[in-house]
């Protein structure tokens, strides 16, 4: 298999700098990683355009994320890059664990059909933002993507901030009505801002390799406690495209990145595990993780996303997922904002529901990286309890954590259950099912891509309101049918459900009224 | 063993393992041994039947060490 070829993206010279009058920029974001290239593309499904600033003007380049969950391909199908992305990705839904050599247990991560996107696949982050950008560059008019820009300084007001950009051709200022921090967990305008990132230092080190190779593993997700083959508390092997397996180590604090770093000292610790198979070494780090994150997202003119508001330890995948979750969050709002369809104060809105989602995130992955390093021999013990009893007793197994991996964050918290005979209450994502539109198969939720929906579940007629799309679904007859029922089972009949454009249900109704349903989008919209 | 090996915690049971390492923060070995036999008291007087207490002692000793 051919490796990944790294190409440039190039470098214009800015307007600003080439002569060109100054424009006015309604959204500036920082950072072209996954989480601000998706974002740029989110608003330009809305309409909405925004310029789009790194200082690099090359893809990720390492061993970085590979793991990518269920929600975030359903949010990168959204923004038209999901089946690409699935198709050239590695899918996966089991977990296996071991205890030395011997299989503890086996989790199923998505054991029931009718859904479109699977549980996870694997596919390296250089691929991912390759797609973005390649998407990006579909709205020529909308997404004004400028490498080699880096910033040096931001000033944010009550009504817009400026920031100061670097290029080769010099600097320049950019002024937009708001700016989105996209730039990653050492976020150069956290900083500049002063603003404090707090958390726990897992004190451990990992050896992450990326080694091509060819042999027939398994797609499963394997994880190892005190494994035979290498002398530290864990490993993790994961496949990837391209022949590219992933192996995580387990160092122990007292190692030395820089020796552990040495092909002489990698090679036989990947050995050890690959056997006498042969392969090439595609990319060697030794990490140190930590869970933290900013106390607040929304600072003025200035929106936090992805890795520069929160940071998590990688064993549950809820880095780079988290933050796709971030811009499902943002990217309707923003819209809204900027468009004058919403007011300014739906921001505080998506602070609390990221900082919460944020939270989960953290605590999982603390909680993972804390069983993986036992810090004193009592916490061994008990470990050791654990991984003992688990090949008999199946409760032991779920107390086993060698990661919980991202999930959808529930927001019910920020909802009033009133219709508690709905299967799925406000607050959730909407659940994916197979349905058929003119006589065509779809997905719920491939038909649930742009503004307000309201949908009535097991038919029925819906007002009609500005700004609300409504759609039937019933067993045989509807917008959309539901030949094989999944949808009906999970939704139930005669209840319309109103989703929100990042296709979270926000109410249920067993009458739509218009009053009603404009109540609620009205809410959300801070009108 | 059936019962035993039965999982009652759920999603709650990650949340419970971490309160189970809070609670033995900071304490030496022989502290730690000793919370847990006040634990194991506690735990067993709640229960409050001797014919499971006596089954989960099997079940524990069964599991090697
Ligand atoms: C070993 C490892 C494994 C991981 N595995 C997973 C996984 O399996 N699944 C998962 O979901 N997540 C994983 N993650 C986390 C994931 O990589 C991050 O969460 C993700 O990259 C965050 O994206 P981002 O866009 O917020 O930030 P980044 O990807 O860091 O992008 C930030 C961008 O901002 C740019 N920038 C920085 N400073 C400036 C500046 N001054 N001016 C202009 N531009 C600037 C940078 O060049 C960069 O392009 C892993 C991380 C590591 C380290």
């Amino acid at each position: 298999m051919p490796r990944y070829e790294y190409r440039r993206f190039g470098y214009t010279t800015p307007p600003e700098l080439s002569g060109g009058r100054p424009r006015d920029y309604k959204v500036a974001i920082v950072g072209a990683g996954p989480i601000g290239l998706a974002l740029a593309i989110d608003l330009a499904l809305k309409g909405v355009a925004s310029v789009v600033l790194d200082d690099n003007d090359v893809v990720s380049i390492g061993s970085r994320a590979i793991c990518w969950a269920k929600r975030t391909l359903e949010i990168f199908d959204r923004l038209g890059v999901g089946e690409r992305m699935v198709e050239k990705g590695i899918t996966w839904k089991v977990g296996r664990v071991y205890h030395r050599d011997r299989e503890l247990y086996a989790f199923d991560l998505l054991p029931e059909a009718g859904h479109k996107m699977p549980a996870f696949i694997n596919l390296q982050q250089y691929y991912v933002e390759q797609y973005l950008v390649d998407r990006a560059r579909d709205f020529p008019e909308l997404v004004d993507l400028r490498f080699k820009n880096n910033v040096i300084g931001i000033e944010n007001s009550n009504s817009g901030a400026t920031i100061k950009l670097e290029t080769p051709d010099g600097t320049y200022n950019l002024a937009a009505d708001y700016v989105v921090a996209c730039d990653g967990a050492r976020s150069p305008i956290r900083s500049m801002l002063g603003l404090e990132f707090r958390g726990q230092l897992f004190e451990e080190r990992f050896l992450i390799a990326d080694i091509e190779m060819q042999a027939d593993f398994p797609a499963d997700r394997r994880f190892w406690f005190e494994p035979t083959f290498h002398e530290g508390e864990s490993a993790l092997l994961h496949k990837q495209p391209d022949d590219i397996y992933r192996i995580d180590l387990q160092l122990g604090w007292d190692a030395d990145p820089e020796e552990e770093k040495k092909p002489e000292k990698v090679i036989p610790r990947i050995k050890a595990i690959v056997g006498e198979r042969p392969f090439e070494i595609d990319w060697v780090s030794v990490y140190t993780f930590q869970c933290s994150r900013l106390e607040r997202f929304v600072h003025g003119r200035v929106i936090f996303a992805g890795d520069s508001a929160h940071v998590v330890s990688p064993f549950g995948a809820r880095g780079g997922n988290g933050g796709i979750q971030d811009v499902d969050a943002l990217g309707w709002r923003l819209a809204a904002v900027v468009k004058g369809e919403a007011s300014e104060g739906i921001f505080e809105r998506y602070n609390a529901e990221r900082v919460h989602g944020a939270d989960e995130n953290i605590k999982n992955s603390a909680r993972t990286t804390n069983f993986m390093t036992p810090k004193s021999d009592m916490e061994k013990m008990m470990r050791r309890a654990v991984l003992d009893l688990a090949a008999e007793m199946p409760f032991a197994r779920r107390l086993i954590n060698s990661g919980r991996l991202s999930v959808p964050c529930s927001l019910e918290r920020f909802y009033n259950r009133h219709l508690s005979a709905a299967p799925l209450p406000p607050g959730r994502v909407a659940v994916d099912a197979p349905l058929e539109k003119n006589g065509e198969d779809t997905w719920l939720l491939s038909e649930l891509d742009a503004g307000f929906t309201l949908v009535s579940f097991g038919g029925g007629a819906g007002p009609a309101i500005a700004g609300v799309r409504h759609m039937s679904v019933g067993a045989d007859h509807g917008d959309l049918i539901d030949r094989r029922g999944f949808a009906l089972d999970r939704y139930g009949t005669r209840l319309s459900y109103l989703f929100r454009p990042d296709q979270h249900i926000c109410a249920v109704f067993r009458k739509p009224t218009e009053e009603y349903v404009r109540a609620v989008v009205d809410k959300e919209l801070g009108r | 063993m059936g019962d035993f090996a039965d999982d009652r915690l759920g999603t709650a049971g990650d949340d419970f393992y971490e309160a189970l390492l809070e609670a033995h923060k900071g304490l030496s070995f022989e502290k730690s041994a000793a919370l847990n036999a006040r634990l194991v008291l506690i735990l067993a007087n709640r229960i409050g039947d001797l014919e499971t207490l006596s089954a989960a002692l099997t079940a524990a000793r069964g599991s090697k060490e």
